[in-house]
């Protein structure tokens, strides 16, 4: 029984994304369509003579009527084809292996930092609520919320990377190991695993550590906030009453029976902040020079070139709709309510 | 002054005075931490406001000056006591751009809140309190954008409004924080209609043959009305952060429309390498201390308006001490 509903709810599921990454994939081409100016004479810098702007637009379908170019958009993109960029005619689908293994890798590693340290301090400030641990911690998780990700990042870069000398500022590896280690999976720390190259890894991770630690802090301040609201309203849940009522020690009542129960949330938590960090990430890219899809949409955004600029929007939008499909699968496999 | 003051007040705004009071009541109970939290919040925001509005007698110089007296300033030139703050290297005194900052970033962020709650609300009220088929798609288009970065989003409005007539600059800014909050006034507004909807009252309103149009504004506005202050100050936070973000990645106001912490901080990034701080560290300490002040307020609102984390204070009882007179009274 229970098999079968955990089945249909992951169907009901899925069948749900379907019209939701329709709606969002016709938000974006509306947008994009709808904008006024010439995005072809925009992306060229506006000094192409007519007929070249003719040919271009004729490559790319923007001749065709509306209806045309949306049943071709949407049919490109069921075939894994999400366009080509108009200033430097890449494939987009290249723009994600190459650059989305970079932003994978920093994503990854700032999503460890910040589920550690959110879960960490959000508890200890629920369980010990108005003490000054309860105050330190909110104070860290608002100051930290209030703190731009770039700016953190400056700081950073600023104290441990040039008064203290410690780490690099800037980029994802040495110029060196960007270019004789091999890539298999463009992840560098993966690659640099893989070819055994134990220095590559040293000064990958090095490369790594700014920018992770920053991105990840940062996203632990949301963390923080919601963590311990969810703990303080655990211990007001009957059942800890009870457990207390029956004379189970409080630090056993408090650590066993209620933080397990408070950071179920937490897996929705971390998928809702998927996009935040996505966000974050662009502008952690952005101070880190960091060679991820964020610093390509800015170069892409500043380059005026539209289909660049839509085919990576859509690529960040079906990342955050399959995450939070994710969590909710993982949320029904912990959680048996949720199933009905 | 007095003479107002002594007149019997009307009935129609002693009603609307009873019903501010009881509005501000939960603030005004307000202890401990959360109390602390408000006015401290309060007297930040406050600071930046008077820094907004007095910003050209504060400021030594204008955010864009470069000379003065036909003298012009050292670039990048270290905190001395003509420029607290040091320069840029554009010459420009930092000081003077953070003080004009302010203005800018309060400026963009109640435009952005206007517009977002003057579109959010409305459409939450009407799209619960109607339900049919025209909610149902807009919880499903107000679904998909929430579930999108909203930093994205802005940068997406951000980029298509650019290439338009408006330009890059105040209104663009503000129409690009506009759209990524709506949804969120939006959900909440709705959300809170369609569970007042089938409350008692309501029901008691529809069956005295009340109009739709009379329930949602004698019964439903009011109710709904109060979850808007503490999510607009915390979204006033937010963006100020948002806008900043904009700004850092240099779709937000121009450096020659105005000072804007996020650009200024862009700007210091290739300052860092070199060693210079203090064309990065002070608008960011602005954006921090700003941010951190909304958000108190915001927090301390949501702390004593929102019942499931409110805590009623019981005051102390004290007795007098026994066999002592008490001369106060």
């Amino acid at each position: 029984m229970t098999g079968t509903s955990l089945r249909t709810y992951l169907l009901t599921r899925l069948a749900l994304v379907v019209p939701m990454v329709f709606i969002l994939l016709t938000l974006v081409f509306l947008l994009m369509r709808v904008a006024p100016g010439n995005p072809i004479q925009a992306a060229l810098g506006g000094h192409v003579p007519p007929a070249q702007v003719k040919i271009i637009e004729h490559r790319l379908g923007f001749d065709k009527p509306l209806y045309t170019q949306y049943g071709d958009y949407l049919w490109g993109i069921v075939r894994g084809n999400f366009g080509t960029s108009i200033s430097d005619n890449r494939p987009i689908t290249q723009i994600i292996t190459q650059n989305g293994a970079a932003t994978l890798e920093l994503t990854f590693f700032a999503m460890i930092v910040a589920i550690v340290v959110g879960v960490s301090v959000g508890l200890l400030a629920g369980r010990f609520r108005d003490t000054g641990l309860d105050v330190f911690g909110r104070m860290f998780g608002i100051l930290i919320y209030a703190m731009p990700v770039f700016f953190l990042g400056l700081m950073a870069q600023l104290v441990f990377g040039v008064w203290l000398g410690w780490l690099p500022i800037s980029d994802q590896a040495s110029p060196i190991n960007q270019a004789l280690l091999p890539a298999h999976t463009n992840i560098m720390f993966i690659d640099a695993i893989w070819a055994r190259n134990w220095a590559a890894l040293w000064d990958v991770t090095k490369h790594l550590i700014l920018p992770a630690l920053t991105l990840g802090l940062v996203t632990a301040g949301v963390f923080i906030r919601l963590v311990r609201i969810n703990v303080i309203r655990t211990l007001r849940d009957d059942y800890i009453e009870a457990a207390r009522a029956r004379g189970i020690d409080e630090r056993k009542v408090v650590y066993t029976h209620a933080f397990k129960n408070a950071l179920v949330p937490v897996i929705t938590i971390v998928g809702l902040n998927f996009a935040v960090l996505l966000g974050g990430a662009v502008l952690t890219e952005e101070t880190f020079n960091w060679p991820g899809i964020g610093h390509e949409l800015v170069l892409y955004v500043q380059n005026r070139d539209y289909a660049a600029v839509q085919g990576i929007i859509i690529v960040f939008a079906l990342v955050v709709v399959f995450v939070s499909m994710l969590v909710d699968f993982l949320n029904a496999y912990v959680d048996p309510r949720i199933r009905y | 002054m007095a003479a107002t003051a002594s007149r019997p007040v009307p009935p129609r705004g002693r009603a609307r005075l009873i019903a501010v009071g009881r509005a501000t009541k939960p603030i005004r109970e307000a202890r401990g931490t959360a109390r602390g939290m408000l006015w401290a919040g309060a007297a930040l925001t406050l600071f930046f406001v008077v820094l907004a509005a007095f910003a050209s007698f504060i400021s030594p110089y204008g955010f864009n000056e470069y000379k003065s007296n036909g003298v012009r300033f050292a670039q990048l030139a270290h905190p001395s006591s003509a420029h607290w703050m040091g320069t840029t290297v554009l010459s420009n005194d930092v000081m003077a751009r953070v003080v004009y900052g302010a203005q800018t970033e309060l400026k963009v962020v109640a435009l952005a809140l206007v517009m977002s709650i003057a579109i959010g609300v409305p459409l939450g009220l009407l799209s619960g309190f109607f339900g049919g088929p025209l909610d149902r798609a807009l919880v499903l288009i107000n679904d998909v954008l929430l579930a999108f970065p909203y930093l994205l989003l802005a940068i997406v409005v951000a980029f298509l409004l650019s290439n338009s007539s408006i330009g890059a600059g105040i209104l663009t800014a503000a129409i690009a924080i506009t759209a990524a909050y709506v949804p969120v006034y939006f959900r909440v507004v709705r959300n809170h209609v369609v569970s007042l909807r089938e409350e008692a009252y309501v029901d008691a309103a529809r069956a005295l043959g009340a109009k739709p149009w009379t329930i949602i504004r004698k019964y439903v506005f009011f109710n709904v009305v109060q979850n808007v202050p503490p999510i607009a100050t915390l979204n006033a936070a937010d963006a100020v952060l948002l806008l900043a973000a904009l700004g850092f990645l240099g779709y937000g106001i121009q450096p020659t429309q105005g000072a804007e912490w996020g650009y200024d901080i862009s700007r210091a990034v290739s300052d860092a390498s070199s060693g210079i701080w203090w064309t990065g560290l002070f608008p960011g300490l602005a954006i921090v201390l700003l941010v951190t002040g909304l958000s108190l307020v915001g927090e301390s609102l949501n702390e004593t308006l929102n019942p499931v984390l409110r805590r009623r204070h019981f005051g102390r009882i004290e007795f007098p001490e026994l066999g002592e007179e008490r001369s106060d009274d």
